[in-house]
């Protein structure tokens, strides 16, 4: 446990066994997921993982097939639509929610205005309204406003979470020094100009992180698409899989190709923005 | 000031406050009354009072669905978090090897994505031809021949044929629960981790204190805030499954509602049934809890604090 015990010792060996251990039961299932997408409905069940036989590293190559993902993109389920769906609600919800968020945690924290107090109390009273309880009264107030079907009844919504307005406010009493933006005021810039040119790029880990949640919400909606969207060339991945499940129950060769294609897109976005998202979690929301 | 300056605040927070109070709380207001009424439809209704209440409190399935949610909640804090932590604290060891790519990999089934997820867990609990059953089945025959447990250990096709998904549903969803969150809740015990004061570690070893005596002593203290947060989280996120045990479960909750959650139970009656008013109450009835558990932790929080 000091500085001189050498590194490789039984204890380094146990831990080192056992991330090995749990790493296995986090793979499989993954892995299972992306072989199983490349099996047809009677390919699925003749072999419980890979296809063993003759041929290259001990498997049977021929037994795996992209006739799946065809028929996914094919006109017989035509998921290319739900996924363009997908990615249109996906992006406009995240530019959208991290915008409006971003400008108005900026302005509790930064700008001074009557009010201030009771917005701040606003936001946190917000915090906790559950939102099963909102289910069935936005379902039918949507009706009511005539919003049912639309994408503006499933966007307009999730662009405004109290949570983001609270990040972004924490975001900016952390890293925004007041004393540049009176710099900048100094300098006649606009507020708004402040806002856009000055704070903004001083709050890009919590714009990258919020943007990656919003995104991934939106993504994983399903109780949304499933309540507000009617017409079936409108419905997102979640319900459009879901769907598919209940429709070719024993496809799951079909089922498992479905899911590949809708987390492809998101495992890609994540790596891409991994490390503003661990950054903009462990500066704003743990804060302990 | 300038009049730029004194308006802009109100600009600024003029997006949020509209699309909040039209989207978040026209429909709070609405959920007062919608609860007390019987709907036909989305436009008519009749008043009916309480009655929604005092039904869901005779209603069997209604003590089904909070039972089974009460025991998602608990499996998922006694079991997840716990092992959350030990990832956390394993990772965050001087002299380990990979960190960030064990760190990533931890992390991954959250990409994967909860109806995804869903989707998953359904195929890989079914009966005779998925991956858990197999993968027992064949642990199973591995040990069969070993005295005394050979013989105890039932045969492969009652270990092919576990209807983890019809009858087993709570197990089967506390286990897949515990595979996408767990790396997650590990990312906040890492960051709390990091703020456990070095010094006070290094005195507790030069006084001989023992890993054990460590992590009581030192480590828990110091990241008891985040810990807080984290199980309160975990709490109110458990009392909220839904689409998990929906998309996973036959029917969306399994054979005799073994996996009825709350949710499902409302979102079933709003939207199959048509019953609006009642899942409004459903909705009231998971608030009222869901503040107990708030409260809950405000209570101990406070009585730690006094100590």
């Amino acid at each position: 446990m000091n500085g001189k015990r050498p590194s490789i010792s039984v204890p380094w060996v146990l831990v080192h066994l056992l991330l090995i251990a749990v790493s296995i039961v986090v793979i499989v299932p993954l892995l299972y997921l992306v072989i199983s997408a490349f099996k047809t409905e009677q390919g699925f069940l003749e072999h419980t993982f890979l296809p063993l036989g003759e041929g290259a590293l001990g498997i049977d190559w021929s037994q795996l097939t992209t006739k799946q993902l065809g028929r996914l993109f094919s006109s017989e389920i035509g998921i290319g639509r739900a996924l363009v769906n997908s990615i249109f609600l996906s992006a406009t919800t995240a530019m959208l929610a991290t915008f409006i968020c971003a400008l108005a945690g900026y302005a509790s924290a930064a700008l001074d205005f009557k009010g201030k107090r009771a917005f701040e109390w606003l936001v946190l009273a917000a915090l906790i309204i559950p939102p099963p309880l909102l289910i069935a009264p936005s379902y039918q107030w949507l009706h009511t406003l005539g919003l049912l079907d639309s994408y503006t009844g499933l966007i307009l919504p999730a662009v405004a979470p109290a949570f983001g307005v609270f990040l972004f406010r924490q975001a900016t009493l952390q890293s925004v020094p007041k004393s540049i933006l009176e710099a900048a005021r100094i300098d006649g810039l606009g507020e708004f100009g402040i806002f856009l040119v000055i704070a903004l790029p001083m709050l890009r880990p919590m714009v990258g992180a919020f943007l990656i949640i919003t995104f991934l919400a939106m993504w994983n909606n399903f109780i949304g698409p499933q309540i507000v969207l009617q017409s079936a060339e409108k419905q997102p991945l979640s319900v459009v899989i879901y769907q598919t499940q209940t429709a070719y129950y024993s496809d799951y060769g079909l089922l498992m190709a479905g899911t590949l294609v809708s987390i492809l897109p998101v495992a890609a976005l994540f790596l891409f923005l991994q490390r503003d998202f661990i950054a903009g979690l462990s500066s704003g929301a743990v804060k302990g | 000031m300038t009049k730029d300056t004194k308006a802009a605040p109100y600009l600024f927070l003029a997006p949020f406050l509209i699309l909040f109070l039209v989207f978040t709380l026209v429909p709070l207001f609405q959920s007062v009354p919608l609860a007390t009424q019987h709907t036909f439809g989305p436009d008519a209704s009749i008043d009916v009072g309480m009655e929604k209440f005092s039904r869901a409190f005779g209603d069997p399935r209604f003590w089904t669905a909070l039972r089974n949610t009460l025991v998602f909640t608990t499996g998922s804090v006694l079991i997840q978090l716990p092992v959350a932590l030990a990832l956390a604290l394993v990772l965050n060891r001087k002299h380990v090897l990979g960190r960030g790519i064990f760190r990533l990999l931890f992390f991954s089934p959250q990409l994967v994505g909860l109806v995804f997820v869903a989707v998953l867990a359904m195929v890989m609990f079914q009966k005779q031809k998925g991956l858990v059953n197999s993968i027992l089945a064949g642990g199973a025959d591995l040990i069969r021949g070993l005295p005394i447990i050979g013989g105890w250990l039932p045969s492969k096709s009652d270990i092919l044929g576990i209807p983890w998904l019809e009858t087993l549903a709570m197990p089967a969803l506390i286990i897949t629960a515990l595979w996408m969150y767990a790396g997650f809740n590990m990312i906040y015990f890492l960051a709390a981790l990091q703020n456990v004061p070095k010094e006070l570690e290094e005195a507790a070893m030069i006084d001989g204190a023992g890993p054990i005596r460590r992590f009581f002593a030192v480590t828990l203290p110091s990241i008891k805030p985040v810990a807080i947060f984290v199980v309160l989280l975990s709490v109110i996120g458990s009392i909220q499954v839904f689409e998990l045990a929906y998309i996973m479960l036959p029917e969306g909750m399994g054979l005799q509602d073994s996996g009825l959650t709350l949710v499902t139970y409302l979102f079933k009656n709003g939207f199959e049934i048509g019953d609006l008013g009642y899942a409004t109450a459903i909705g009231w009835l998971i608030a009222a809890l869901l503040s107990i558990a708030a409260i809950t932790q405000r209570v101990l929080n406070r009585s730690e604090v006094r100590l």
